[in-house]
């Protein structure tokens, strides 16, 4: 389990997050929902280390991830994995390659092993017969299942998500929606999804927190939602210009 | 950036990697560059110093020593600071902007160390190795123009080269080749690494990085003949 306590983050005189309180559970999507510029990826970053809090504490099953010493916050770096916006995917390997990157730097298989696992991970994402192309020979759907497949390469408890739909098509953008809702369930991890999709929302939120201008407004599930943006006039704007 | 490598055989792969991109991807553009500056500085030095009273394989002594103490160290440390500088600021920046280095620290890698360290070595083992290989065809192209104006026949070059050679002067350039190969590397991995933004600040951290290694290079060239050949 992840849970954040009263975490700030300011850039110079402007604050970004104001005493963000969360608690993430393992097997189901947690999706952090909000319009752009409403700190969603600065507490991805925080989350996961690129940045760190001013004020707060970050506990990955107990332990305080932001004031561990470095050796220690390296080994729960080894059960997280990350989608990232732009994929992240490393240019100069092949598809194979930047899957089996993970494990060439931290497991102790040898190099059968390695490929099993490459080839398990690429038929789990649907992407058997891609292993010798280059990223800059695939498409942004498939560049998408090639960095889940290289985020679930290890045995990772936690896996991050920044708006893996971006720049997808809709068709695309639900068979990435169904294959981080099948995987999250399958390995039991947590998974964190940034979002301003509103179909992803409803689609897979089993649990949504709706950032709003640093501030958590609201937190709840996919089947609460409607009603609460009836109440909560930042979130109803928010699911109507997203629906528009 | 000085670390314990993650896992060894990784690291030595990625050095051998870059040894190969900044030794062997460079072969052509210095020999090409080391052979031209060779000829001209014979012809222009035989264009100086027609004299009776000077013996003509004085050309040969001037130019063996100029190539090993100056030319070839400095003129091919700036060269590789535009060629390979420029290369490792913008491989490095692109991977800064696309995200790349968060990944490796996402995974728990030390990415400064993972990206910078095997640039490092691989520079300083192979920049020496090609200021080797360009002292030679310096000379061997000082020898081919001088053959071929008929400023001086090939024999007369050689022994005005051997007669004052001397380790030392050997010695002076390789300083120069390890101090100038830490510059280039180290210098253009950290603009590459704080590149901030888009394709613009990559291309300008590439700018950056071979106007300072390019000052740097001069400033140290100076220190050194400094230090080393004060009379």
């Amino acid at each position: 389990m992840l849970e954040l306590q009263n975490i700030n983050k300011s850039f110079g005189d402007k604050q970004v997050l104001f005493d963000i309180n969360a608690k993430f559970e393992p097997g189901i999507p947690n999706l952090i929902i909000g319009a752009s510029g409403g700190g969603k990826s600065v507490l991805l970053k925080c989350m996961v280390g690129l940045m760190k809090p001013e004020k707060g504490n970050i506990l990955y099953d107990g332990r305080d991830f932001v004031h561990l010493e470095y050796e220690q916050v390296k080994e729960i770096r080894r059960e997280i994995g990350m989608l990232f916006q732009g994929t992240a995917l490393f240019d100069s390997l092949t598809v194979a390659e930047n899957v089996q990157f993970p494990l060439k730097m931290f497991s102790k298989m040898n190099a059968s092993e390695i490929k099993d696992r490459v080839d398990f991970c690429l038929k789990r994402v649907q992407l058997e017969g891609a292993e010798n192309k280059y990223p800059a020979e695939i498409s942004g759907g498939m560049k998408k299942r090639v960095g889940i497949a290289r985020a679930i390469a290890m045995d990772i408890k936690y896996l991050f998500c920044d708006e893996p739909n971006s720049g997808l098509d809709p068709i695309t953008s639900r068979v990435i929606d169904d294959l981080l809702l099948d995987i999250t369930a399958e390995y039991g991890i947590t998974t964190m999804i940034i979002s301003h999709d509103m179909k992803t929302a409803f689609d897979i939120g089993d649990k949504i927190l709706f950032l709003y201008e640093g501030k958590i407004r609201w937190q709840g599930s996919k089947n609460e939602i409607h009603s609460a943006g009836k109440e909560i006039k930042e979130l109803g704007a928010f699911i109507a210009s997203s629906q528009i | 950036m000085f670390f314990k490598p993650e896992r060894f055989s990784v690291f030595v792969e990625r050095t051998l990697h870059e040894m190969n991109n900044i030794g062997v991807g460079s072969l052509p553009i210095v020999a090409i560059i080391s052979i031209f500056v060779g000829a001209v500085t014979t012809v222009q030095t035989a264009y100086q110093l027609i004299s009776p009273f000077i013996p003509v394989k004085i050309i040969g002594t001037i130019v063996s020593d100029s190539s090993l103490l100056e030319l070839a160290p400095t003129i091919t440390c700036l060269v590789l600071a535009g060629k390979v500088g420029a290369n490792i600021a913008s491989e490095v920046g692109n991977m800064r902007v696309t995200e790349q280095i968060d990944a490796l620290e996402v995974m728990g890698i030390n990415s400064s160390g993972y990206l910078g360290l095997p640039k490092i070595i691989a520079g300083l083992i192979m920049i020496p190795c090609l200021i080797i290989f360009a002292n030679f065809l310096l000379i061997s192209g000082g020898i081919l123009a001088a053959q071929l104006t008929g400023i001086m026949p090939p024999n007369e070059f050689i022994q005005g080269a051997r007669d004052t050679f001397t380790f030392f002067t050997l010695s002076v350039s390789m300083t120069k080749a390890f101090v100038f190969a830490l510059i280039i590397t180290s210098v253009s991995t950290y603009e590459g690494y704080y590149a901030d933004g888009g394709a613009l600040e990559v291309g300008e951290a590439g700018t950056r990085a071979v106007t300072r290694s390019c000052i740097f290079i001069l400033f140290f060239d100076f220190i050194i003949a400094k230090l080393m050949l004060n009379a």
